[in-house]
């Protein structure tokens, strides 16, 4: 009986001791938000780290216009726009009474100077290319700009809203590597390397009242069982981009959570190189996408949580065409075509980044593959690697990668020295066409016809569309599911009652 | 100096020589261009080749051997390619952790171990001896990282006494040592069950020798004799364990910081890697290597304090 009652008082005992410390602290106005990448630093101009994007751009920093989660391009800094007939002058009007974090005034000047930089002969801006059409910027008065296009480009208000647009200040442009100095929602509070930074509520914001949290923490955990665990805990209130679509069922299955799938800008292909043998040859080229069956990768890779794509261009923009018929898996016709073209019972490699999507995938390819008579050697190379033999030198037979910028069909139309080794003075004109269309249905059309004819070509295998994973506590809102662009504005979350 | 004790240092100088090429070259065989890295894949060549000078990277290989190593022995390691700050600046931030996790765990390795060990021995053969010896071999077959996966799903998932990782700072005293625990553990249980059998077998040794039969037939109480006689005697293995388990301790942070992340050197080692920051990688693994080949040192050191024959060798 003694034993009895005293393992009853130490259960009272730590009942009452896990009641006390599984109370939640005051949440009403924090976030902690787990990203799985730490920035190395926090200027979105200057380095192409996606990371950097999700924590500075349009928190911190902003752009003459923004876009939403549906990737309508919106107002931002310019409050609003004209465009000449000819679609080569842009005339903004910049929003009033704006100042940066550290109290200086913005004005069109900031704009100049921001654009000018970003333009330089020496500029280290990481997507310089959509700096390229602009001839010109030219202030007309403190709160008008006017850019002159060189040539009509079709993307340019969406590219003016990413953060390697973002307006800066002459005054703090050498502090944002550390502390990033805007006009954002949110200032820069603190960054412990490693660990955790950590933006606060801009007081001074034109919209600050509409903006619910006073505080948001990122803690960068790039175990995926680590970051389950954090959730679990109560530690993270929500994990954007969360890296393992293989632990979301108990995330699903418990009622503190809401596990979200949305879609990114990221197809994930399985590229060929179109400058070497066999894969310069289209019936090859062919057969490899009779061989591939997508729903078999999608379970095995992504545990069923991706949208299987038939060409290169996300299934929720509104230009997509469903190519996915085209080349139904047909393992026995691809093999006969194998044949046909000699290259039945050869070796080819297939190099594979460390990525989780492109590792899986390709043991899944390599099967299917083998099915149809074709030795596919898996060879899992790291990153710096890649970027080197792939991408610069074009040492590869087959690889796999998702690209991850919107509006890049521009890709195939990059010349024999691009990584694809694809080039056709086809494609190259009606790209030509579509970047520099500026109406909509007729900019839709044109790419309807692209995706036709990269399924056509077989230039590659087209796999899925990278998904957006998310798992945020079910009482809070205001957040993205999709991804149209790097960065995620904050501004919207708050807690519900 | 006795002739051990100068073999020994001449031992220890040779092999973080040997071990600073070797990390040199390693580091600058590497497929891949740190430059390319840095500046994204949609950068210049003229631009690349502008950071490559910056960096030092087009020197002679030998030139450039003989700058690290003479900047590292004044501490400078040169310069963060991703971070862009000191390598020395980003180490002295994270060792501190580092250092403390790994205290902790190596005294909390050597209670465990030595309790442990004394209990089993002093309980041959008995009901308690195979549970310690049970315990044992679990911890040797079990990997770090998945024992502090199930700490962290039962302390901080289920029962939610303990954060499941992160590091407050020691600004927050408390908050720190809290979120040092589960490390801590999850360090000392792994390292403490192969130490406990050295402990064990060491002691079952000396309790066979003729002193502590004296001692025990004239009456000393059996705690007295297994604390005050068995136990120094029973040290001298146990002490080399303790040394080649420090190195272990040490690279055992960077398994456990990944999964508790926490932000030490561990930590910044994968994250060198992962950004390609060579220069950082080549200083923390020379200072792994370095705290690996000084705690090994130690331990002939430690000899040395132990065993007096030794000290009366000569050449």
């Amino acid at each position: 009986m003694f034993s009895r009652s005293l393992s009853l008082t130490h259960l009272a005992g730590s009942a009452a001791l896990v009641a006390f410390l599984a109370v939640p602290a005051a949440a009403e106005t924090s976030v902690s938000l787990g990203l799985q990448q730490e920035p190395t630093t926090l200027d979105p101009t200057s380095d192409a780290t996606a990371a950097i994007d999700g924590i500075v751009t349009h928190n911190v920093l902003e752009s003459l216009t923004t876009v939403n989660e549906a990737g309508e391009v919106l107002p931002d800094l310019a409050e609003s726009w004209e465009i000449s007939d000819d679609g080569l002058t842009y005339t903004f009007r910049l929003v009033q009474g704006v100042t940066y974090h550290d109290g200086t005034g913005f004005d069109a000047e900031d704009v100049k100077f921001s654009f000018d930089r970003a333009m330089a002969e020496d500029s280290v801006n990481p997507t310089k290319s959509i700096f390229k059409p602009i001839a010109s910027v030219m202030v007309i008065d403190p709160h008008t700009v006017e850019i002159k296009l060189s040539d009509k480009d079709a993307f340019f208000l969406f590219n003016l809203s990413r953060g390697d647009a973002s307006i800066v200040a002459p005054e703090s442009v050498e502090a944002n590597k550390t502390a990033p100095v805007g006009t954002g929602p949110f200032r820069f509070d603190s960054w412990t390397r490693g660990d955790r930074l950590t933006l606060v509520k801009n007081p001074d914001y034109r919209a600050a009242d509409s903006v619910a949290m006073d505080k948001v923490v990122f803690r960068f955990i790039s175990d995926p069982a680590a970051a389950s665990a954090a959730l679990l805990a109560g530690e993270l209130d929500a994990f954007p981009g969360f890296p393992a679509p293989e632990m979301l069922p108990q995330f699903e299955a418990d009622p503190r959570f809401a596990v979200t799938v949305g879609s990114t800008e990221g197809e994930v292909i399985l590229a060929m190189n179109n400058a070497k043998a066999p894969f310069d040859n289209i019936e090859v080229r062919r057969a490899v996408n009779l061989a591939i069956d997508r729903a078999a990768i999608i379970d095995g890779a992504m545990y069923g949580r991706a949208t299987p794509i038939g060409s290169f261009y996300p299934p929720h923009g509104p230009a997509y065409v469903d190519l996915l018929d085209k080349y139904p898996h047909d393992p026995a016709k691809a093999r006969e075509m194998f044949e046909a073209a000699g290259v039945a019972g050869t070796t080819m490699t297939l190099r594979v980044p460390p990525f989780p999507y492109a590792t899986r995938s390709a043991e899944i390819i390599q099967a299917q593959l083998a099915e149809a008579g074709i030795d596919a050697k898996v060879e899992n190379v790291e990153w710096g690697f890649w970027i080197d033999e792939i991408y610069k030198k074009q040492n590869y037979d087959m690889t796999i990668i998702a690209h991850t910028s919107p509006n890049d069909m521009g890709n195939f139309a990059r010349g024999k020295s691009y990584f694809y080794g694809f080039e056709d003075p086809e494609f190259t004109a009606l790209w030509d066409a579509i970047s520099t269309e500026t109406d909509p249905d007729k900019r839709n059309a044109l790419l309807k016809q692209g995706q036709e004819f990269l399924t056509d070509a077989a230039v590659h295998g087209f796999l899925f569309q990278l998904p957006a994973l998310g798992v945020y506590d079910a009482r809070l809102q205001g957040y993205w599911t999709s991804a149209p662009v790097l960065y995620e504005p904050l501004a919207d979350l708050s807690w519900a009652e | 100096m006795s002739y051990f004790l100068a073999r020994r240092l001449g031992g220890f100088l040779l092999t973080l020589l040997a071990v600073s090429v070797i990390v040199f070259a390693v580091m600058n065989v590497l497929p891949g261009d740190p430059a390319l890295t840095i500046l994204g894949i949609e950068s210049t060549e003229d631009a690349r080749a502008a950071l490559r000078e910056r960096l030092g990277l087009d020197a002679p290989l030998a030139q450039r051997y003989l700058d690290w190593v003479a900047g590292a022995l004044r501490g400078d390691f040169g310069q963060s390619y991703s971070f862009g700050v000191p390598v020395s600046e980003l180490i002295s931030e994270r060792l501190p952790l580092t250092l403390s996790l790994a205290a902790s765990g190596m005294a909390l390795t050597v209670l465990l171990a030595l309790t442990l060990g004394i209990a089993a021995a002093s309980r041959h053969g008995r009901v308690g001896d195979w549970a310690i010896m049970l315990f044992s071999q679990l911890g040797i077959a079990i990997p770090a990282f998945w024992l502090s996966m199930l700490l962290v799903l039962l302390f901080a998932v289920k029962l939610r006494w303990l954060p499941p990782g992160g590091f407050p700072g020691w600004g927050e005293p408390a908050a720190a040592l809290k979120s040092l625990v589960l490390p801590t553990v999850a360090l000392a249980l792994v390292q403490s069950a192969v130490l406990a059998r050295v402990t064990r077998s060491s002691a079952l040794e000396v309790m066979r020798l003729d002193f502590v039969r004296t001692a025990r037939a004239s009456g000393l109480s059996r705690r007295r004799i297994l604390w005050r006689h068995v136990l120094p005697n029973a040290l001298i293995p146990v002490v080399t364990i303790v040394g080649l388990q420090f190195a272990g301790l040490v690279t055992g942070t960077i398994v456990i910081e990944n999964v508790f992340y926490l932000p030490g050197l561990g930590r910044l080692l994968f994250q060198s890697i992962a950004n390609r920051d060579l220069i950082t990688v080549q200083a923390l693994v020379m200072l792994f290597a370095t705290i690996v080949v000084a705690a090994n040192f130690l331990v002939d050191l430690a000899y040395l304090a132990i065993d007096p024959r030794l000290r009366s060798q000569k050449a």
